[in-house]
């Protein structure tokens, strides 16, 4: 979804949108959802085309923008953490190609 | 190997023998075992279900262990930590550390428990009589994190 390889002749704004991102394109990032949020989504990961340089809290107001659980579960005020490869990541760091993006629960083991 | 994780269960004594066998410099040894309880939150607990993230739990167990050796003069730390289903009683984490004295064993065996217990990601989901429900994060949790 959010492709920007639809056909390119109908919409002057994916027009600029195409043009704006031409030097980059976009991105595939793989987005894995863990535990309780596994369950509430109803998905364990899905891959995303985004445009690149996309920030982590803009891939969320994406999510979000699904609503339903996304957008309950990714409300603002709402625990959850999210990792890049591996690594835990606030929202204004940087998604690039092929990166893995986790989003889960607070943790609870031990 | 300082980190384990693994649906088998564990043997404190064989892991704590593994330690220390090679180091001759070790005055002490802690450890601590987190077991399932009977009981949370009011509810009688039949069964847990504990889940992980394959590539980044190893990685930040890693970190935590690194950090504690950083920390504290240690020779060395061993975390095991289950994965799958376990029953009230069974063992679901063993974290032991080797040091000269007894204080710095005893604080980085606990330093190490409270960071995992707030970093490293690792999820519990109960079975209750009333059905499943997921293990809320603690707020103490954190707070004995934060001592650090």
């Amino acid at each position: 979804m959010f492709s920007y390889n639809t056909n390119a002749g109908e919409c002057p704004a994916f027009c600029f949108l195409k043009m704006r991102d031409s030097s980059s394109t976009e991105t595939n990032v793989r987005v894995v959802y863990l535990a309780r949020l596994r369950e509430a989504f109803a998905s364990a990961g899905e891959t995303l085309d985004v445009a690149a340089d996309t920030s982590v809290g803009a891939l969320l107001d994406r999510l979000r923008g699904r609503g339903g659980a996304f957008a309950v579960e990714l409300a603002p005020g709402r625990a959850y953490r999210v990792a890049v490869n591996h690594v835990l990541s606030g929202p204004e760091t940087i998604v690039r190609a092929g990166d893995e993006v986790a989003v889960f629960p607070p943790v609870t083991g031990g | 190997m300082p980190v384990r994780i693994q649906t088998a269960d564990f043997d404190i004594a064989s892991e704590v023998a593994a330690l220390r066998a090679a180091d001759a410099r070790v005055g002490a040894v802690a450890s601590f075992i987190g077991t399932v309880r009977d009981v949370n939150d009011d509810a009688a607990i039949r069964k847990l279900t504990l889940e992980h993230y394959p590539g980044m739990t190893e990685k930040a167990l890693e970190a935590i262990v690194a950090e504690a050796k950083a920390r504290f003069p240690i020779y060395d730390a061993l975390v095991v930590h289950r994965v799958g289903e376990l029953k009230p009683q069974d063992q679901i984490v063993l974290v032991v550390v080797t040091s000269a004295h007894r204080a710095d064993a005893f604080d980085a065996c606990r330093f190490l428990m409270d960071y995992l217990k707030t970093r490293a990601p690792f999820w519990k989901k109960e079975a209750t009589p009333q059905g499943e429900r997921w293990v809320e994060a603690r707020a103490s949790d954190d707070e004995a994190a934060a001592r650090w």
